[in-house]
C-alpha cells in the first residue's frame, strides 16, 4: 500500500470539501497538488534524512581516507564513488578534505571521484527523486552519477595533473588525529536530529516555492505542452537544462517537485536526469573553494569533464528511455 | 587545559566555539578557548572534518556540533 495514501485523502478533503473547489477545475488540480505534494516530500526528508545521518556516522572522512590511500586507479575510483556516497562531506570541509586525501596517499584521480560522487549523489536528490519517480529512475541517477564519477577520475587520473594542484599542498604535513572516540547510540541520535532539522530548516522554503510552481503549471499548463521544447527530438534540450542547473546548485529540494512536472508536461527523462546533476554536481561556490587548493586549469578541466558527461548522459537516457 | 576549536570559519564553527565556551563555563574550568582558522595548522592536528575540538593536543570531536551538555562532560573526563 502506498504509505502516502492517508495524505492522499487529507488533501483530497481539505481541497474537495472545506475549500469546495471542483476536482476537475484548474484551481482545485493546483491546491490539491500543492498539498499533497509539500507534507509528503517534508516528511520524506525528515526521515531519510535522519537514517542517512546515522549510516554515515560509521564512516567518517578519516576512516575514508583510511581505505583509500595507496588504491589504485580503477578498483580506487570505484571505492572512492561508494564512499563518496555514505561519507558525510559539505562544501565548507571540501579544502581540509582535500588536502588529507592527497597527503595521505589517495591518488589525485581516485580523491576526484570522490568529490564528484559525493555532492553529485546527495541523499536529498536521492529522496526526492524515489517519491517523486518512484525507485527505478532513483537506481539509474545513482548509476549514472556513480558512472560519472569513476571515469571522471579516471580521467583525470590518467592525465597525469599532479602539477596543477597549488604547491603548498604538497608541503602540508598532516598530522595524525589518533583514535577519536567513536560516537555513542545516545550521540549518534543527537546528531541525526540535529542534521535532519538542519537540513529541513534550511530548505523548506525552496521546497514550498519549487512545489507552488509545480502546482500552478500543474493545474494550469496543458499536458505535453514542453514536448516540443524540452521533449526528446530537441538536441539543444539537454546541454540548456545543464546551463540553467548550474546556477540552481544546491536547491535540489525546490528544483526535483518542480522537475516531475515538468516531466508530466512533456520534458524528456534524460534531460530531467542531466538537469538535476548539474543542479547539485556542478556547484559554482565548491569551485571557488577549491581554488585554494587547486590551480584554475585543473578546476576547469574538473568542470568540463563533469559538464561534458552529464550532457552524455542526458542524451544517452533521451535514446534509451522512448 | 588548553582547548582549541579548529574551523575555517564556517557557521558551525562559530557555533561548536559558542557551545564550547558555554560547556567551559557550565564545568566550571579555568580555560581559555582559542580559534584555529588557518588551513594548514587544522591539517596539522589530522583533522578532514570542521569543526573540530582539540583539548590538550587531542582531537576529540570532528565533523559535528556536540550539545553543551556533551562537551562539558567530555572536558570533565579529562
Amino acid at each position: 500500500m502506498d504509505p502516502f495514501y492517508p495524505l492522499q485523502l487529507l488533501s483530497d478533503w481539505l481541497t474537495y470539501s472545506v475549500l469546495g473547489l471542483a476536482p476537475t477545475s484548474q484551481l482545485g488540480m493546483s491546491v490539491e497538488f500543492f498539498l499533497f505534494d509539500v507534507p509528503k516530500v517534508l516528511i520524506l526528508l525528515a526521515v531519510v534524512i535522519f537514517f542517512v545521518a546515522i549510516i554515515r556516522s560509521f564512516f567518517p572522512p578519516e576512516k575514508t581516507r583510511k581505505v583509500l590511500s595507496h588504491t589504485r586507479l580503477f578498483g580506487g575510483n570505484i571505492a572512492a564513488a561508494l564512499l563518496g556516497i555514505v561519507t558525510p562531506f559539505c562544501s565548507c570541509s571540501a579544502v581540509p578534505l582535500f588536502i588529507g586525501f592527497v597527503e595521505s596517499g589517495v591518488p589525485l584521480g581516485v580523491t576526484f571521484s570522490f568529490l564528484v560522487a559525493s555532492p553529485m549523489i546527495n541523499e536529498v536528490a536521492i529522496i526526492l527523486l524515489w517519491g517523486m519517480f518512484g525507485w527505478q529512475i532513483t537506481l539509474l541517477y545513482i548509476v549514472s552519477g556513480l558512472f560519472i564519477a569513476i571515469t571522471s577520475g579516471i580521467i583525470i587520473g590518467k592525465l597525469g595533473l599532479e602539477n596543477w594542484v597549488e604547491e603548498y599542498v604538497y608541503q602540508i604535513r598532516v598530522g595524525d588525529a589518533g583514535e577519536i572516540a567513536e560516537q555513542t547510540w545516545r550521540e549518534k541520535f543527537a546528531y541525526a536530529r540535529g542534521y535532519v532539522a538542519e537540513i529541513v530548516g534550511k530548505v523548506w522554503p525552496y521546497v514550498v516555492v519549487g512545489i507552488g510552481l509545480g502546482a500552478v503549471m500543474h493545474g494550469y499548463i496543458p499536458n505535453d505542452f514542453l514536448v516540443q521544447y524540452a521533449g526528446p527530438n530537441n538536441p539543444f534540450a539537454v546541454p540548456l537544462a545543464v546551463l540553467v542547473g548550474v546556477p540552481l546548485y544546491s536547491n535540489a529540494a525546490g528544483v526535483i517537485p518542480l522537475v516531475s512536472v515538468l516531466v508530466e508536461k512533456g520534458m524528456a527523462m534524460g534531460t530531467v536526469l542531466a538537469f538535476m546533476m548539474a543542479v547539485v554536481g556542478l556547484s559554482l561556490p565548491e569551485a571557488i573553494i577549491l581554488r585554494k587548493v587547486l590551480k584554475p586549469k585543473l578546476i576547469a578541466v574538473y568542470f568540463g569533464i563533469n559538464a561534458v558527461g552529464i550532457v552524455a548522459i542526458g542524451y544517452l537516457f533521451n535514446l534509451v528511455l522512448r | 587545559m588548553e582547548i582549541k576549536v579548529l574551523g575555517s570559519g564556517c557557521a558551525k564553527c562559530n557555533q561548536l566555539e559558542e557551545a564550547t565556551k558555554q560547556a567551559v563555563a557550565l564545568a566550571g574550568i579555568d580555560a581559555q578557548v582559542e580559534k584555529v582558522t588557518d588551513v594548514v595548522q587544522i591539517m596539522g592536528y589530522g583533522v578532514m572534518t570542521t569543526p573540530a575540538l582539540v583539548v590538550d593536543g587531542q582531537v576529540r570531536v570532528a565533523g559535528r556540533v556536540p550539545s553543551v551538555e556533551d562537551i562539558a562532560a567530555l572536558l570533565t573526563r579529562e
